[in-house]
């Protein structure tokens, strides 16, 4: 069982950039561990610290200023590798959903298979919330995922977002595709049968 | 009226949710030590062992160094991720081609030639650049571990179906433009996000022309632009590629096997959810110059002006700029370079040593430049050596290295120093691939050799017409 995902109200940290991929998520020199745990420490590595292992103070997770449990970035988020460490590393230092205007697909089914949801909004929304973080820091946002709607509470819009209800059931029900793999194993041996 | 992808896909359907939702069944599953260690621990402690274990092939690839490999790898933590591996791979019965196996290299080198590939598969691995292997006519594409663990388990995969997409290139190619260059001016035009939610099928005459090697150049980048999967309907290429390699039928179940092919191809009235054309005419030796793929350009242009990127995206075009120590403008022929990396599961095959050994023959590598040559498997080492391709390189001041990721990412001791320039062969421009503070310049093998050979970044066509 993972843990469900409902109602979230939370403070956000901006990004404003476009791009991020995942090895600046989280670079590769730092993928050699063989759990899921401990990646938190070490995302956006290369932008937080600088070589001698300093915290950058320019950096937004170094900062004061921005607190909370939603992550809010420019387009094309999570590009690149299909590095799950990414995933792990966002939700190990204790972000629960991404808000962008758009994901990248790997990036996106890994997300949902941690636990982690990724927030597609419209680039005028994503617009508006940047500019909203830019004039008061603690602005929060509304996810709810069982009504598929996000607000921002400073500005009060409200917008709908798409998921897949597959993969929303999983997440509220915090069920993973394993368990419904495995009850559906008659159907695979019946289909090798069939096909092979 | 179906696509290739349509006819492949359709055959792997398992079951169908009321939401559209696919249970996909797949039929290859690759493995290497970076993202599968989570997947074989969440097998065990869930008490399951893998479905079908003969449809799982290890290969570890990402960490290993790419000299000595005789001895014991000397970072720890790489040690430990490739030994785990291994050791999965024992625990379950899966296959195992481990370092100095004659059948070892990247994945993505290994998989199509020894003919764990073939067309008309469904194939995954935990790595994005799984899409290369839809050269070979297959649906293949990058997934988490979480979905490395669903394979495992199951054999399945839930999955909704991409867009398709076909990008279709019309004409003949110039002299001195390889396959990369013809994928660095695809993504450039279609922008790093701009093939996201879709699956690809490349076609026309450029494609049809190309070698097998080419291809999987091609498909090998179709992630760079976003797309789950680049593929190629087999055709005469592909089965003279394929025939008498490892792993594919023999006698009456080849002959089957290929009558099956011959049937996979995007129907004449075939819809797609988006058709692109390009024109091969148009496509130069390419470079990039910023930190990700789709900033490119053809070797002789410039860096483009603030004001000519879209208002959203100007803070990260400067960011890249200032990473890379260019200037908006600037003109990339000329530039000084510190390394050349040839290799990768993008130009680490047999091919793109002809290219470089090509341009390299009878010239020397500039002094100030460190160069790093990795076959992308043993079975291109072989043929590099049987080609004597080795000597000419030898006798132009490089030196062959062993196969594996090696500098595309920089896990093992393959580091460009930061702020270093790298002309590389690889998929990835990142800020920090190729070791934190490295800068890379893509280009394919001409370009790459160029570059080695002159120390500044240069036109290949210049050489090779002197």
């Amino acid at each position: 069982m993972k843990e469900k995902f409902t109602l979230l109200t939370s403070a956000c940290v901006p990004l404003p950039l476009e791009n991020v991929d995942t090895d600046q998520i989280i670079p590769a020199r730092f993928l050699k561990a063989t759990t899921k745990e401990g990646f938190g420490d070490n995302l956006f590595r290369d932008w937080r610290y600088d070589k001698e292992d300093t915290p950058n103070p320019d950096f937004v997770l170094n900062q004061d200023t921005y607190k909370g449990r939603i992550l809010v970035a420019g387009k094309n988020f999570g590009s690149g590798s299909s590095r799950e460490h990414a995933a792990w590393a966002i939700a190990g230092y204790g972000f629960r959903a991404v808000v962008s205007s758009f994901f990248a697909d790997i990036f996106k089914n890994n997300s949902m298979n941690n636990g982690l949801l990724p927030v597609v909004v419209s680039p005028g929304f994503l617009a508006e919330l940047f500019a909203s973080l830019e004039k008061k820091p603690a602005t929060t946002l509304t996810i709810d995922l069982p009504n598929q709607t996000i607000t921002n509470n400073e500005t009060h819009r409200t917008e709908s977002f798409e998921i897949n209800p597959y993969k929303k059931n999983c997440l509220v029900n915090g069920l993973d595709d394993i368990d419904y793999l495995l009850a559906n194993k008659s159907k695979i041996e019946a289909y090798e049968k069939a096909q092979l | 009226m179906k696509t290739l992808f349509d006819k492949i896909w359709e055959k792997h359907i398992v079951d169908t949710l009321p939401d559209g939702t696919t249970q996909l069944y797949i039929d290859r599953l690759y493995c290497h030590e970076v993202t599968s260690p989570q997947a074989f621990a969440g097998l065990k402690e869930r008490g399951l062992k893998p479905f079908r274990p003969e449809r799982v092939t290890c290969i570890p690839d990402h960490n290993i160094p790419t000299l000595n490999q005789d001895r014991p790898i000397e970072d720890p933590v790489s040690k430990k991720q490739v030994d785990t591996l291994e050791q999965h791979a024992k625990d379950f019965g899966l296959t195992y081609y481990g370092l100095l196996h004659p059948r070892n290299g990247i994945i993505h080198v290994a998989g199509p030639e020894n003919g764990l590939t073939q067309p008309g598969m469904t194939l995954v691995c935990g790595d994005s650049h799984t899409s290369t292997h839809g050269a070979l006519g297959a649906i293949a594409f990058g997934i988490g571990t979480s979905e490395v663990e669903m394979t495992l388990a199951t054999q399945c995969l839930m999955q909704r179906k991409p867009k398709t997409m076909r990008i279709t290139i019309d004409g003949n190619r110039k002299p001195g433009v390889t396959a990369k260059d013809m994928a660095l001016y695809i993504i450039r035009k279609m922008t790093t996000g701009g093939a996201t939610g879709y699956f690809v099928e490349y076609a026309g005459e450029a494609i049809r022309h190309t070698t097998m090697e080419d291809r999987l150049t091609i498909c090998n980048l179709s992630i760079e632009m976003g797309a789950r999967g680049g593929m190629i309907a087999p055709d005469r290429v592909t089965v003279d590629y394929l025939k008498g390699r490892e792993f594919t039928p023999r006698g009456e179940a080849w002959e089957r096997a290929v009558a099956c092919w011959e049937t996979l191809h995007s129907d004449h009235d075939a819809v797609f959810d988006k058709e692109v054309v390009f024109h091969a005419g148009d496509i130069e030796p390419m470079i990039t110059y910023g930190t990700n793929p789709g900033m490119g350009l053809g070797i002789r242009e410039q860096i483009p002006t603030l004001e000519s990127i879209d208002e959203t995206g100007r803070t990260s075009f400067r960011k890249a700029l200032d990473y890379m120590g260019f200037q908006p403008g600037d003109t990339m022929a000329g530039k000084k370079i510190d390394y050349v990396f040839l290799g990768s599961c993008t130009n680490g095959r047999i091919e793109d040593f002809r290219a470089f050994a090509s341009l390299v023959e009878g010239r020397k590598k500039a002094p100030h430049v460190t160069a790093w040559l990795v076959p992308g498997s043993w079975m291109v080492e072989k043929q590099i050596r049987a080609e004597g391709i080795d000597r000419i390189l030898t006798e132009a001041g490089f030196r062959l290295r062993q196969p594996g990721c090696s500098a595309c990412l920089a896990m093992n001791d393959d580091k460009v120093p930061p702020g270093k320039y790298a002309v590389s062969t690889s998929n990835r421009n990142f800020e920090g691939r190729q070791g934190p503070g490295s800068r890379t310049i893509l280009a394919g093998p001409l370009v790459a050799a160029a570059a080695a050979v002159t120390g500044v970044i240069t036109d290949p066509r210049d050489l090779l017409n002197e």
